[in-house]
């Protein structure tokens, strides 16, 4: 068990490696690399921009340019952000909380909804609700995200002006009710593409189990129906699941991006479009860095909760 | 185990797949066949509805802005420049259905080759192979694509080869599996001790024994790769005006959505449509030919 | 809901009837054709054949275990206490399994849940039929695990099945079933799966329960050296249907039924006991199918005795022939057991 958390950390590690070298050379090589900013500020002569190149340490070799932003980034040293000076630490912290906000709150939709829908479905295997279930999910993976909030905006904030548009809060407001209020629609859109895909594993894992032995034995002790369901089928079947959760993950962060855009959400992924925008590289860079290393802590957690939710592996 | 695999050790035809009861186990998949006909509505649609409009995609009408779908020829309503939305449709189309097929073939190769490099030969190269595989696998690729598409030329090539570069994990790592099983059989032996050469083995012997879950993944690919455009010139990185892709049709809609609510329906229910139909056939392609979901 | 019986009690289960079939693409296959047995307490009726000859059927109908209406069909009575099992609501079912009828199954490396602890597998069961507290759960978890010969109870209770050996874990099912003091305990193959020295302990274990509570049991076996060992009484099925049952010396001393004889002589534990005599035989040929059985006997192709004209045209009725404790389903059984006198007698 040490053993492969041991091997998991250090896989995790070369992901965040290789992530970090395309980000820093995709950014360096690209036409106007760091300096594209500056260049497009009126005034600036050649001179400049080789005096700032030089003061930024951008005129030594590329692989010792990269070895010394390793070096800062190991020691929490990101970089400034070219819009506001500010660490790009301290920009990444503050964007953080309505990204998880918003996932964590998506997430839980998502595993209630797909859980039940899954579960149903394999318990009434080629019911119409099953096969219902199944066509929905292949049609819900099918819509892209933006326009599914596209479609949400306008029937539930334009047309019946129920929920707001978008934004994390009403500016003067800021009550629980009111992010609540704010967090519903962004929270379902995002969910509708996890709710297909956690729906179609749930189903699947329901049914490796449903014909167990156990469960026979569970129904002849002379439990009732609801209690061999929720203790020997979902309660088997939702381990799987948490592998499947932390590998969901990078699907999750990658809705969340857009979602985020579309509703004006004012977390990561917006913070990335925004400084695609500005090419705010330190910034992207670091973006880059912390979805990797989201990624690697998530897979790590679901290892650890695999290992909690099953005796098995925790004592084997 | 698949039943591909389970094949009589004779080199199989890699046409094998397109006859016999596993095509018509697909026909008689209804899902697939609403996909087939969808998606080659779809395309016909898009590279032949142009000539049947009287406007084509660049044609601007100022007089004629914002008109909701049905007023005189414009069908489908016409956008913020009166250029006629179904004209831009059909021309999306072709790009975005392109650029989605076109991504396909090259990640499918990608991929293809990486899995029977890592699968035949084992080893130190499957094992870093993999873990190159599972690194990107497990990265929220999105990041990568906006980057790249970001500060590269952002031509339709360009998209492709981003799409393509980023979405041929689940190809080789579907095909490494496979041919994992399939390098130590009979016939690959036999081959090996008569001497063939490691790239003959794998073209000759191997590949066509794996043919079946490389179509299913490439039809999914399909799909993703038209979804991911999307994404990409939605959010102003991807395909660039006046070309016209679907994805970037949806671009600028969000601001007109109180007004113009048909600028952001339209495109999205093409994506949608194209995407779910290549979803139904990979669907109904997995049925016929992945012995190992058939239960 | 008395039938005419032997005994002067009225029998824990009594089945009448029972078919059931099995329902795939549009056809319905038969694999039980209306069977009749009656257990009484105390009493354990074993339920021997081959695999594929409807005796776990058999069983998992009577605790309604079968697939729903839409794969198979059950038609007949399992009477319990009065009451029809086949009519009860799946609800009201659940609360006859367990303190009426209770079973253990042939796998016991699979019949525990792996992620709850075999203490928590035992109170569930108890907690859901009884209104006892945590605490007196708790004992009564200690007392079943004492009874089934658990050593060091209190430690084991708070183990997973993954850290118990094969006849623990089964140890542990039987307190599962047990819990509740069923009625009627249905052992279907309790010991194929173990060692034999184990098979033994769990043989003894199961006895001497039995003696102590006086539940009825169902014992089902392939295994003539288990019934021996185990049963009262001794039913012979054969493609679905009943084909010999008497008393267990009878059956096991004088056989009536060739498929039974065939089934006793490749018992060899059974020549070291003594208990029959000759060469260690087989039954050639093996059990037909549900769907193809043939017309007449379903056993004659596979019997020594049959006859062209006689076994192939009709199928024999479970009848006395001259012994109405020891039916048997033959039509030659009078010419058999000439001839086996003539066998004795040279």
């Amino acid at each position: 068990m040490l053993r492969f958390l041991l091997n998991r950390v250090l896989q995790g590690a070369v992901l965040i490696l290789i992530v970090s070298m395309i980000g820093f050379f995709v950014i360096n090589l690209a036409p106007g690399g760091p300096l594209s900013q500056y260049a497009m500020t009126p005034g600036m002569s050649q001179a400049d921009l080789d005096r700032i190149a030089a003061q930024m340490g951008l005129d030594r070799p590329l692989p010792v340019q990269y070895l010394d932003w390793l070096g800062n980034m190991l020691i929490g040293d990101w970089g400034n952000s070219y819009r506001d000076q500010s660490p790009v630490l301290d920009v990444v912290w503050r964007h953080m909380w309505a990204t998880l906000l918003l996932m964590g709150t998506s997430t839980v939709i998502s595993v209630a909804l797909g859980t039940l829908v899954g579960v149903l479905g394999a318990l009434k295997r080629y019911s119409i609700f099953d096969y219902m279930a199944t066509v929905g999910a292949m049609i819900a993976l099918s819509i892209p995200t933006f326009w599914f909030g596209l479609v949400a905006i306008f029937i539930f904030a334009l047309e019946l002006g129920w929920l707001p548009a978008g934004s994390m809060y009403t500016v003067g407001d800021q009550s629980l009710g009111d992010y609540l209020i704010h967090l519903i629609m962004p929270s379902i859109v995002l969910a509708l593409v996890n709710v297909a895909i956690w729906s179609r594993y749930m189903r699947a894992a329901t049914l490796d189990v449903i014909d167990q032995d156990y469960v026979r034995t569970a129904k002849a002790k002379g439990l009732p129906h609801l209690r061999v369901v929720s203790a020997h089928i979902v309660r088997n079947a939702l381990i799987p699941m948490i592998t499947l959760a932390g590998l969901q993950l990078p699907t999750i962060i990658g809705g969340a991006l857009v979602t985020e855009t579309v509703f004006t959400w004012p977390g990561l992924g917006r913070l990335f479009i925004d400084s695609l925008g500005y090419n705010d590289y330190p910034v992207i860079m670091g973006l880059l860095m912390f979805s990797a290393i989201l990624t690697v802590i998530g897979n790590f957690l679901a290892d650890v909760g695999v290992a909690l939710a099953d005796p098995r592996i925790r004592l084997g | 185990m698949s039943a591909i695999s389970d094949a009589p050790a004779r080199r199989p035809s890699p046409l094998r797949v397109f006859t016999g009861p596993r095509m018509r186990k697909f026909m008689r998949h209804r899902l697939a066949m609403l996909g087939l006909i969808m998606i080659v509505g779809l395309t016909l649609t898009c590279f032949f509805g142009p000539y049947l409009l009287p406007y084509d995609e660049l044609y601007i009408d100022l007089r004629a802005r914002f008109s909701p779908p049905l007023t005189e020829n414009h069908i489908l309503g016409t956008d913020p420049l009166g250029r006629d939305i179904a004209a831009r449709l059909f021309s999306a189309g072709q790009i975005s259905l392109t650029v989605g097929f076109t991504a396909m073939v090259l990640s499918t190769l990608i991929g293809t080759v990486i899995g029977l490099v890592a699968g035949y030969f084992g080893g130190w190269t499957r094992t870093g192979l993999m873990r190159i595989v599972d690194a990107f696998l497990s990265f929220p690729s999105i990041f990568l694509m906006l980057t790249l598409a970001a500060f590269l030329q952002p031509s339709p090539t360009m998209i492709t080869l981003i799409i393509a570069v980023t979405s041929w994990m689940e190809v080789a790592r579907i095909v490494e599996a496979e041919v994992r099983g399939q390098a130590s059989r009979d016939f690959t032996a036999a081959a090996r001790m008569i001497g063939a050469p490691h790239w003959w083995i794998m073209l000759r012997e191997i590949l066509p024994n794996v043919t079946g879950p490389i179509i299913v993944a490439a039809t999914l690919t399909v799909a993703r790769a038209i979804l991911l455009e999307a994404y990409i010139s939605f959010l102003g990185y991807g395909i660039q005006p006046p070309l016209p892709s679907w994805g970037n049709m949806l671009n600028n809609a969000q601001q007109y959505l109180e007004s113009a609510p048909w600028l952001a329906i339209v495109p999205g229910v093409a994506i949608t449509m194209a995407v779910t139909s290549f979803n139904f056939i990979g669907d109904g392609l997995r049925d016929a030919l992945d012995a190992r979901s058939v239960k | 809901m008395t039938t005419p019986s032997s005994s002067t009690t009225d029998p824990v289960l009594s089945v009448r009837d029972l078919t059931i079939r099995f329902k795939a693409r549009g056809r319905e296959t038969p694999v039980v054709h209306g069977i009749d047995f009656d257990i009484h307490g105390g009493e354990t009726l074993a339920l021997v054949g081959e695999s594929g000859s409807g005796k776990s059927v058999t069983s998992f109908a009577l605790m309604r275990l079968l697939p729903d209406a839409r794969h198979c069909t059950i038609e007949g009575q399992v009477n319990i206490g009065g009451v029809n099992l086949l009519e009860l609501t799946e609800r009201k079912m659940t609360s006859v399994r367990g303190p009426k009828i209770a079973m253990i199954f042939q796998e016991p490396l699979t019949s525990l849940n792996p992620v709850h602890r075999v203490g928590d597998q035992i109170a569930e069961a108890i907690r859901y039929h009884r209104k006892m507290t945590r605490a007196q759960i708790r004992d009564r978890v200690l007392e079943l695990l004492t009874l089934v010969g658990i050593p060091d109870p209190e430690r084991r209770m708070s183990a997973y099945p993954g850290a118990m050996s094969g006849g623990m874990r089964q140890r542990v099912v039987i307190a599962m079933a047990l819990a509740l003091e069923p009625d009627l305990l249905i052992a279907d193959e309790p010991t194929t799966a173990l060692d034999v020295t184990v098979q033994a302990q769990i043989l003894e274990l199961l006895r001497d329960i039995q003696n102590r509570t006086g539940m009825a049991m169902l014992f089902i076996t392939h295994d003539f050296g288990v019934v021996a060992e185990i049963a009262d009484r001794v039913m012979v099925m054969y493609s679905g249907r009943i084909v010999e049952e008497g008393r267990l010396e009878d059956v096991l001393t004088q056989p009536r039924m060739p498929y039974t004889q065939g089934l006793l002589s490749s018992v060899p534990r059974l020549e070291d006991a003594g208990l029959r005599t000759g060469a260690l035989g087989t039954i050639e040929g093996f059990v037909p199918t549900a769907g193809n059985l043939p017309d007449g006997c379903s056993f004659h192709p596979r019997c020594p005795h049959a006859r062209p004209g006689v076994c192939d045209t009709a199928m024999p009725a479970l009848e006395p022939h001259g012994r109405p404790d020891h039916p048997v389903r033959c039509l030659r059984i009078e010419d058999i057991a000439a001839s086996d006198m003539e066998d004795l007698s040279v």
